[in-house]
């Protein structure tokens, strides 16, 4: 087995348009999060969220482009880029035939569906653009990266909702732990901040109107983000002798299903999702310091997820930090472990937690160290990162400091 | 403007060409067009004119619309936008 380390990261998200603003914001303890700016949003009861600011997509893309490429696909390209400008890889030859892309997404192109919909019920209109399919399919930012950047080898999209992100990074773990690859671009997006894909989430009732309060007793749900986040997974022998830059070491995950409820959390379910990846890492509880919730701000995920790492960690879960990032950037649902892996990032190699903004009143039920509102400078050689999905579908992943 | 004139703005567009470029005897190949381009170009068309071209991307040549040439393209054009009136 070969050990596998981050050589390449790279976002867009509402806290900022690259990983080195967000790494600077998530340690000031930003909120990305505000009032939306999108069509008919007068008709919408959630009017916030954490959307991509200050971004034309005409001053990055050409007309081309721009038909063929949803939001998501400009935000993954982005994302894309930065990561593999830092890693300084190149890939031709052999290395592009084995190395891929595998990404997570939750709803894909968001906004074509909309736009489209909008076109043909809306305005009766009875053509649309020929592109509708291929802009909004699932796959779509996959592929465009792997077209970029002549990535031929094993490539895909993950869909498990909001672990959709977890589950393609475990995904590229393991192709490069296991040797089929020795490189992997790998990460998620997501891009519902239009009127069809907030509206749909209003429909569950369990968002807030006002802000992202994880573990806060007075949370009152759940804020969508948007953006995306992309790493490049490579096999650390060949990232050493070509002296690159190692960001972080992933050292494990593990994946469990509920198959309990399509909607309700579960600990059991989460526990041995957490409990699995120690394992795989070959980890004691006692080795984390820092664990990246899920952290919802939803009264069942944030209960759940405490009562299931008090359950693995016993006492140790007294002495270890758990921060939710989603307090500052939003839920970027699909994208959103991809995200969170930088706030993991951050902590094994900056030693900075980010922290979980909006908290105003201690929950009994929520009762660890969630780093309160601002960041804390320590040093951190284990961090893990939790993701709950939907449908009962959890991916944990490990990462160790180099 | 007339028809003419209003397709080669189209194709030109597509092409990323000045419409001065684009002749009456170019064709999709010399102009750098592709399939993609070429069904794009039709649904502007058919937006532009309010008309169905009887286009089926899988065997374009054997379609009822002539795409041989930008002369071809404008002729079957006006004959659709004839029939429409």
């Amino acid at each position: 087995m070969n050990r596998v380390v981050i050589t390449g990261s790279g976002t867009i998200n509402s806290l900022g348009h690259s990983a080195k603003e967000t790494f600077a914001n998530m340690a000031e303890g930003l909120c990305g999060i505000g009032p939306l700016f999108l069509r008919d949003v007068d008709r919408l009861d959630i009017k916030i969220g954490g959307q991509v600011k200050g971004f034309d997509p005409t001053t990055v893309f050409n007309r081309q482009q721009l038909a063929l490429y949803d939001r998501v696909t400009q935000f993954t390209l982005i994302a894309a880029k930065e990561a593999i400008k830092q890693s300084g890889i190149i890939f031709s030859g052999e290395l592009a035939a084995k190395s891929g892309v595998v990404l997570g997404t939750a709803g894909g192109g968001v906004s074509t569906w909309d736009d489209n919909y909008r076109a043909v019920y809306e305005d009766g209109k009875n053509r649309v653009h020929p592109f509708v399919v291929p802009k909004l399919m699932n796959n779509a930012a996959a592929s465009h990266v792997s077209m970029e950047y002549n990535l031929k080898g094993p490539s895909f999209t993950v869909s498990t909702a909001c672990a959709s992100s977890n589950h393609a990074m475990a995904q590229a773990f393991q192709m490069v732990r296991s040797g089929l690859s020795d490189v992997m671009v790998t990460g998620g997006s997501e891009s519902m901040l239009c009127f069809g894909g907030v509206k749909a989430w209003e429909g569950l009732r369990v968002m807030s109107k006002d802000a992202c309060r994880p573990f806060s007793a007075n949370r009152n749900g759940m804020v969508q983000g948007e953006g995306a986040a992309i790493f490049v997974f490579e096999n650390f022998d060949k990232a050493k002798n070509r002296g690159a830059e190692i960001l972080a070491e992933v050292i494990g995950y593990a994946m469990s299903s509920d198959a309990s409820d399509i909607v309700m959390p579960s600990k059991q379910g989460a526990a041995r999702a957490i409990k699995g990846a120690l394992h795989d890492a070959r980890l004691s509880p006692e080795d984390v310091q820092y664990i990246n919730a899920h952290g919802t701000g939803t009264a069942a995920n944030d209960k759940t997820e405490c009562a299931a790492v008090a359950d693995v960690f016993g006492r140790h879960a007294d002495n270890l930090m758990l921060s939710s990032t989603k307090s500052m950037h939003g839920h970027l649902i699909g994208g959103t472990g991809a995200v969170e892996l930088l706030a993991c990032i951050m902590a094994v190699k900056d030693g900075i937690i980010a922290p979980t903004i909006g908290y105003e009143e201690a929950d009994p039920e929520c009762a660890l160290d969630i780093v309160p509102n601002q960041a804390r400078e320590i040093e951190v050689d284990v961090a893990l990162s939790n993701a709950f999905a939907f449908g009962g579908l959890n991916a944990v992943l490990a990462l160790r400091s180099v | 403007m007339d028809i003419g004139a209003r397709v080669i703005d189209i194709i030109a567009e597509q092409a990323i060409l000045d419409p001065g470029d684009v002749t009456l005897e170019s064709t999709l190949d010399s102009l750098g067009i592709d399939s993609m381009g070429l069904v794009e170009s039709i649904f502007a068309i058919e937006e532009a004119f309010d008309i169905q071209i009887p286009f089926n991307a899988n065997d374009p040549s054997n379609s009822e619309f002539n795409i041989s040439s930008v002369s071809s393209i404008i002729s079957d054009i006006e004959k659709l936008v004839a029939e429409k009136s």
